[in-house]
């Protein structure tokens, strides 16, 4: 702690390397199954809301408001993947962009919906401001544990018929239907599951940033987390976890001014995507500059990274 | 409501909607790819055009070439750092557009640096008062300032001079062939590159009017005047049918025209779910646009 | 077992299938030939299911499987390969024939997560069946080895594998054979007598004349989408239609 801290890296910094990384493990499921998904800000202010509303209006333990915020969030990706997930690459990102807005400017004018549907008025999402003065009820061990969980059943995932058809299913759609695989159920199932996991991840961030409003889960929000699965890489599962850590930690270690943040990010997500299309963790990539280091020449067929592949032009 | 009124309203931010959005079809239609960042080169046209005027006194009609250029410039330069890198290694449509998005943020947090420094902390600029002919015009039955005339003949010239090139020129045949089909235009000896470079440098120019014509009508400049007519333009394109240049043009005075209208209906807060409830419906029911024809599947 | 009953299908102006009429009978090889852009793959890709018919019905084992998605055809028992080869080419060779196996798996996701007996004695048998078959491919010392990066003919060879691994009833085979040299042509032949002698059937779409003679039972030729002629080897030879539209230039290649 007191390393870390000597970088400049705060508990708070932690906390938010964390909910990061969770995030990034949001959307890898997506990209590692083929679906180029910008949902998750989305489905991440649906996990903030819900479970704050749990926490405060209703008066309910944090762990109810979690698990609400994540059966929330995947209730909602039911209805949302069945039509949108017949789409893919290019048109799927512009429909789920369209999702983010659509939830965004629900949230924002839910409260005078409800009124007017139930004829009086109420309270619920807080209009443009939000709702503030959330208790701070999240700490640092919760989040190492949400994480630890998140991560065995991804890699329990991976090891399973049901992780194996979701490669397949990223590799080629069509063959992977040949295969017996069920390509409209396992799709929707990993979206459900990506959903639920960036639900999780706002119902925490909500009870740590305190104050949260409809603005806070953007496009520009969307883009921040696909930017973790992007530069941490998602050829591997640690790949979006060290993205997460990494585009939180390195603005305090390199102590940039907040108002260079946006150029810094900007420029990694286009110089990463450009250079290092595998992302920094790519045991691929790796394996193979080794073997050109020892003068050998490299395999003939490049397996190339799940970001890559997720979308066959 | 007054009817007439709003369908002034709606063509003449229509053709600013069609304008922007051609730009973003025009890039589809040749390379294939989504540029997120147009709505970026759209800002930096009005950006251009705005201190052309008030730090190199240019008279304002001149900021509309202005812009058109530099944010043509600014365009094959993006083409040059962030997708041709890209094409060569044969990368997928996905990472062309992530990389989109990366230059996207970074222009347009070039642009807050810029604008905090020459603005202040507020990020807002003006072109001079009284530069603008924004009193409206009298003896109509409805509303209209000459800015906004100007902005409409204006969209519409360059509609129909892209049209022109598209359609009658050897520049636009080639265009077209490469839009169609890559390898074989390049067999015909035709330069992709160079057919790249310039479809890249016509969709910045034709965001760059865009950008100073909407700066001009509205006349507070800030870096993030993009935003909204990037998702805006989504839709047209959609709409249009990905690619597809007249859709665009129809789609962007049928945005504008929804937007309006829903405003006028008292529906200004749900204005924007509006058109992108819209935008999903399309995706879901003709993704390939309401004059777009099917795409084949091959297996 | 296969019968096709008027089957078209319309790409736009386009008839790449026109009242297509055909019986796949159960137990033998059925030969498909047609000049390049006849509609052979077309023919494939809509009794596998990835294209559905523009009209007509296709009937397997008398289920109507014309609209049926493809993993439900799969389940029926018809498995298929592909003119291009179409492996999961990031994952081993081992990984793809698992793959091939997955209507054949039960476990929940639930049990993958806890380990449960079923899941493993289930991974298991899917593990040691995919072994069976890389030995009897010759592949074994492939099985770890990303399927992109074989040689061409161990992926042709894992790809009809992959297939088997689906255990089906049927295999439609689209031009197993290009790229290969006569050689490896003559021993897929013979490859494919030994799946007839294990009871299998088969659909095999071929150029190559040698193999169509070696193997097959009965020819269908397709032309511009129609079937022009069905018989014998023997007896299309002498089908004048036949040897306008086809094998006039192509028997000739293919005795040479
Ligand atoms: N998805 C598609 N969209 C439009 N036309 C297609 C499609 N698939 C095949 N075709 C056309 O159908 C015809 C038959 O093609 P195909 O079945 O591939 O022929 P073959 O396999 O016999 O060479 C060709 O003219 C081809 O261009
Ligand atoms: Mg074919």
């Amino acid at each position: 702690m007191e390393f870390l801290s000597s970088l400049g890296i705060s508990e708070p910094v932690v906390q938010f390397a964390l909910i990061n990384a969770i995030l990034g493990l949001s959307i890898y499921l997506t990209l590692f199954t083929g679906m180029f998904s910008l949902a998750n800000a989305g489905f991440m202010a649906i996990g903030a809301f819900t479970g704050v509303i749990i926490t405060q209006r209703l008066g309910l333990p944090l762990p109810i408001g979690v698990a609400g915020g994540m059966l929330m969030a995947g209730v909602i990706a039911l209805p949302i993947g069945l039509p949108v997930l017949r789409l893919r690459d290019i048109y799927l990102a512009i429909a789920t962009i369209g999702f983010g807005e659509v939830v965004r400017i629900l949230i924002l004018n839910f409260d005078p919906l409800v009124s007017g549907l139930i004829g009086m008025d109420v309270e619920i999402t807080g209009g443009a401001l939000g709702i503030k003065r959330i208790p701070k009820l999240t700490e640092t061990w919760h989040l190492i544990i949400f994480l630890i969980l998140i991560s065995y059943f991804i890699t329990r995932l991976h090891r399973s018929r049901f992780g194996r058809a979701m490669a397949a299913i990223r590799q080629d759609e069509k063959a992977a239907a040949n295969m017996g695989i069920d390509t409209v159920y396992v799709k929707n199932v990993v979206f459900i599951l990506s959903a639920m996991i960036a639900g999780g991840a706002g119902a925490w961030s909500g009870h740590l940033t305190r104050i949260i409003s409809p603005g806070d889960f953007g496009f520009d929000k969307a883009v921040d987390i696909l930017a973790f699965a992007v530069l941490g890489g998602t050829s591997t599962w640690v790949g979006p976890i060290v993205g997460g850590f990494v585009l939180t930690a390195l603005p305090e270690v390199l102590r940039f001014a907040d108002q260079f943040r946006g150029v810094i990010n900007g420029l990694i997500l286009m110089l990463v995507i450009v250079y290092v299309p595998g992302g920094l963790v790519n045991p691929a990539g790796i394996r193979r500059i080794f073997e050109r280091l020892r003068g050998r020449k490299s395999p003939s067929a490049v397996p190339p990274t799940s970001t890559e592949a997720g979308s066959k032009a | 409501m007054n009817v007439t009124q709003q369908i002034i309203n709606a063509i003449w931010l229509g053709s600013v909607y069609s304008l922007f959005s051609l730009g973003y079809a025009l890039v589809f239609s040749v390379l294939g790819v989504l540029n997120l960042a147009h709505s970026a080169i759209f800002m930096w046209g009005a950006f251009i055009g705005l201190v052309s005027v008030l730090y190199f006194g240019f008279p304002v009609w001149l900021s509309v070439p202005v812009a058109m250029i530099g944010a043509g410039l600014l365009a094959v330069l993006l083409e040059r750092v962030a997708f041709a890198p890209l094409r060569a290694r044969g990368a997928p449509r996905i990472s062309q557009l992530i990389s989109s998005i990366g230059a996207s943020i970074l222009l347009v947090s070039v642009a807050q640096l810029i604008f905090q420094q020459l603005f202040g902390a507020q990020m807002l600029a003006r072109f001079p008062l009284g530069s603008i002919p924004t009193d409206p015009i009298e003896g109509l039955p409805f509303n209209v300032t000459p800015i906004q005339v100007i902005i409409l003949v204006v969209a519409l010239v360059l509609m129909v001079l892209l049209q022109l090139l598209i359609s009658r020129t050897r520049l636009g045949q080639r265009m077209r062939a490469v839009a169609f089909n890559t390898r074989t235009a390049s067999l015909l000896g035709i330069n992709v590159g160079g057919i790249f470079v310039f479809t890249f440098f016509l969709a910045g120019a034709l965001a760059g009017a865009a950008g100073v014509l909407f700066g001009l009508a509205y006349n507070a400049l800030t870096p993030f005047i993009g935003e909204a007519i990037a998702l805006k333009g989504l839709t047209v394109i959609v709409l249009g049918g990905l690619g597809n240049i007249q859709g665009a043009l129809i789609g962007g005075f049928v945005v504008a025209g929804l937007e309006v209208f829903s405003i006028a209906a008292g529906g200004s807060n749900y204005r924007d779910a509006i058109v992108f409830s819209l935008l999903f419906l399309i995706l879901l029911v003709r993704p390939q646009g309401l004059v777009g024809q099917k795409e084949g599947t091959r297996a | 077992m296969l019968i096709l009953q008027n089957v078209s299908r319309q790409f736009g102006g386009l008839a790449a299938l026109a009242n297509v009429n055909m019986t796949v009978p159960e137990g033998q090889v059925t030969g498909l030939i047609g000049p390049n852009g006849a509609g052979k793959t077309t023919l494939i890709n809509n009794i596998s299911g990835l294209d559905h018919p523009t009209g007509g019905t296709i009937r397997f084992r008398d289920v109507d499987i014309s609209r049926q998605p493809p993993h439900k055809i799969t389940a029926l028992g018809i498995a298929r390969t592909y003119q291009n080869i179409r492996l999961f080419g990031e994952m081993t060779a081992l990984e793809n024939l698992l793959i091939g196996q997955h209507g054949r798996g039960k476990a929940t996701i639930l049990e993958s997560l806890v380990f449960a007996p079923r899941f493993r004695r289930e991974e298991k048998t899917l593990r040691a069946h995919a072994f069976e078959l890389l030995e009897q491919f010759g592949l074994q010392a492939a099985a770890n080895t990303p399927a992109g990066a074989l040689p061409y003919g161990d992926q042709r060879r894992l790809e009809l594998a992959r297939a088997i691994a689906t255990h089906p009833h049927l295999i439609l085979l689209d031009e197993p054979t290009a790229g290969m040299n006569p050689v490896e042509t003559h021993q897929l032949g013979e490859q494919i007598l030994r799946l007839r002698a294990s009871g299998q059937t088969v659909l095999v779409i071929e150029h190559d004349m040698s193999l169509i003679q070696q193997v097959c039972d009965e020819i269908y030729v397709l032309n511009f989408g129609q079937i022009i002629a069905h018989g014998t080897h023997e007896a299309l030879k002498r089908d004048p239609q036949v040897i306008q539209a086809y094998l006039g230039e192509d028997a000739e290649d293919g005795a040479a």
